[in-house]
């Protein structure tokens, strides 16, 4: 009998302890798919954020750095610098990477830091309980937005890969989401080409994957998936943003 | 051996490469711009990397990350900017990385202004950043000491795993000195086993700074401890001179303490009976030293250039057996000999009662 499906050996078999309906576990699930698939899970080193995700160096069989909030790309920049010829990866939340790191994430990306972030955006603080994020939509009600966004207040939800992908030292860019087979596959495919982005020595590279969180949106994992599909994707358009140094939206 | 005429930002920096620090990563703050503007050169001709990062809050997590690594590395910079480093000095001693940072303090609080002062003191000494650590901190009084600390700063780093800083000022980092580096021979360290490389055909290692178990962070909070209890048996340090049985004892620390020697040499062709203590590691402390000092002695005289910050430290070891007096300026003005000496004659003047 041919095996067709399987936990890819770089996922640990720890359950994930995530909540019903948050898309972390698959995307970890496709990162370890990928790292296994293009044989780097002995030379790999991921660098942890801080948030929900903070525990994500138990369920990747790599080796792992975790500090302090927002500053994975900097970490991950003393790992490269330190140890070139290693595939080096960060995986971050929107309060972490868009808020409080967006120093350290513009500055890898300008520098073109050969490392790979990964950018889990679910439009709110998770960890924290529900507040709201720079992602955040207009009128989307958060803990600290009780009576939804208002840009007049709060701003507007930041298109963090667009603004990474006018830099010259960013290289790769895409956002994708995880709510249908085909994304998933098209995600997947993503990953691999920020992974080979970086091991051909191209630049900076980023995925942002769009994820729901039924918990701090107060909806069934079901709603919630809808709900991305019809209010964040309009604002957060998927596809590659940038591609081999070239801006794709501004190169005809 | 060669004496070579150098400025201290210049030898501090010399003095990592030759110590075996092959990473810096900072950013531009006076008075200790010529440490990275040195290593910008130094350390590629070594094969090591040399990269300004966009705030110092980012150098530090920079240096997180390749102390993770297992390789020796520095970051510098000065009052505001050290201020900025402390979440990342934190993070560095809760995961237990060793590293190397030179604080040439500036002026303060605020953005203060470029003139040398020790008002860091309590920063560098009581943790400075949030949570129950310490850092290793050394403070050095000529060129020649910055040289010889700074490779011993990498040593203790690598012994005891944890962030050493060089607690300098603006006037030790610009003052030019004739020095040598002779390279110490330290006893041999552990290997690095627990450096993160990639897992290769072992099993996978991670570093962190973090553990939401309770009993799981007060573990690593109590294996700190002993690590600092082991640091105050073995490593501590001071550097006295005088008289053997001083009447006042004068007490102070790095550029202070050259000005305390002058202080030393001229009370005594004024008959004053004066000796200095100078501690050379501010942590750990020199408790016990310097209450055998105290000993016998009519007064103390702590001397800062900030008004008032080690002075506890010396209260505290002293217990008010002693009478503790304090003369001190700040924002980069210096103590001068003179002022000293006059300050010395009256507390004899008017016979110090315990």
């Amino acid at each position: 009998m041919k095996v067709v499906f399987e936990r890819p050996k770089t996922l640990l078999e720890k359950p994930f302890t995530y909540c019903p309906g948050c898309h972390h576990g698959l995307a970890q699930r496709l990162i370890a798919e990928v790292i296994e698939e293009l044989g780097i899970a002995d030379r790999t080193i991921g660098v942890g954020p801080i948030g929900c995700s903070v525990y994500i160096y138990e369920f990747i069989d790599v080796d792992f750095v975790v500090g302090a909030h927002g500053r994975a790309p900097a970490i991950a920049t003393g790992i490269k610098r330190s140890l070139p010829d290693r595939v080096v990866f960060s995986y971050q939340g929107d309060g972490d990477i868009a808020a409080i790191g967006t120093a350290e994430i513009i500055h890898v990306a300008n520098r073109g830091e050969l490392i790979t972030s990964f950018f889990v955006n679910n439009a709110v603080f998770g960890m924290t309980g529900g507040q709201m994020a720079p992602t955040t939509l207009l009128g989307q009600k958060t803990k600290t937005t009780p009576l939804g966004r208002d840009p007049q207040v709060h701003g507007f939800p930041f298109r963090l890969g667009e603004c990474l992908s006018v830099l010259e030292g960013s290289a790769y860019i895409a956002r994708v989401a995880l709510t249908r087979p085909q994304f998933i596959r098209q995600a997947k495919e993503c990953i691999r080409k920020a992974f080979l982005t970086q091991m051909e020595g191209k630049g900076f590279s980023l995925i942002e994957i769009l994820s729901p969180c039924p918990t701090n949106w107060g909806m069934s994992p079901k709603e919630a998936v809808d709900w991305l599909e019809e209010k964040m994707i309009p604002y957060f358009p998927l596809g590659e943003l940038k591609v081999k140094g070239c801006n794709s939206r501004e190169t005809p | 051996m060669e004496k070579i005429l150098m400025r201290g930002n210049e030898a501090v920096a010399e003095a990592a490469v030759r110590a075996g620090c092959r990473l810096y990563f900072g950013y531009p703050i006076t008075p200790q711009n010529e440490i990275s503007e040195y290593l910008s050169f130094r350390l590629p001709q070594v094969g090591g990397v040399f990269l300004q990062a966009e705030s110092e809050v980012a150098a530090i997590h920079m240096v997180y990350g390749a102390a993770a690594t297992g390789a020796r590395v520095m970051t510098s910079s000065s009052g505001p900017g050290v201020s900025l480093m402390q979440e990342g000095l934190s993070c560095l001693a809760a995961a237990e990385l060793p590293c190397v940072v030179v604080n040439m303090s500036r002026g303060g609080p605020g953005v203060g202004n470029i003139q040398p002062a020790q008002s860091d003191y309590f920063q560098a000494v009581k943790g400075g950043g949030h949570g129950d650590y310490r850092l290793i901190v050394l403070a050095p009084s000529t060129v020649q000491e910055l040289v010889d600390l700074t490779y011993r700063a990498f040593y203790l780093a690598d012994k005891y795993r944890n962030p050493v800083e060089i607690l300098g000022d603006g006037m030790l980092g610009q003052m030019m000195e004739p020095v040598t580096f002779r390279e110490p021979e330290f006893p041999p360290l552990p290997p690095k086993d627990w450096a993160i490389r990639g897992k290769g055909s072992g099993p996978r290692k991670w570093v962190v700074c973090l553990d939401l178990d309770p009993k799981g962070l007060e573990a690593l909070n109590l294996k700190l401890q002993r690590k600092y209890r082991l640091l105050e048996e073995q490593e501590t340090d001071y550097d006295t001179f005088g008289d053997p049985e001083p009447e006042i004892l004068l007490v102070g620390f790095g550029t202070v303490g050259r000005i305390l020697k002058s202080v030393v040499r001229e009370g005594k062709k004024e008959g004053l009976k004066l000796a200095l203590f100078r501690p050379i590691t501010l942590f750990p402390f020199p408790k016990a030293a310097l209450f055998e000092k105290a000993k016998g002695v009519k007064g103390i005289l702590v001397v800062e250039m900030n008004l008032g910050q080690m002075l506890e430290d010396v209260e505290l070891v002293v217990r008010g057996k002693v009478p503790v007096f304090f003369l001190g300026h700040t924002g980069g003005v210096i103590p001068t000999v003179s002022e000293i000496l006059e300050y010395v004659h009256g507390l004899l003047k008017e016979e110090i009662r315990v």
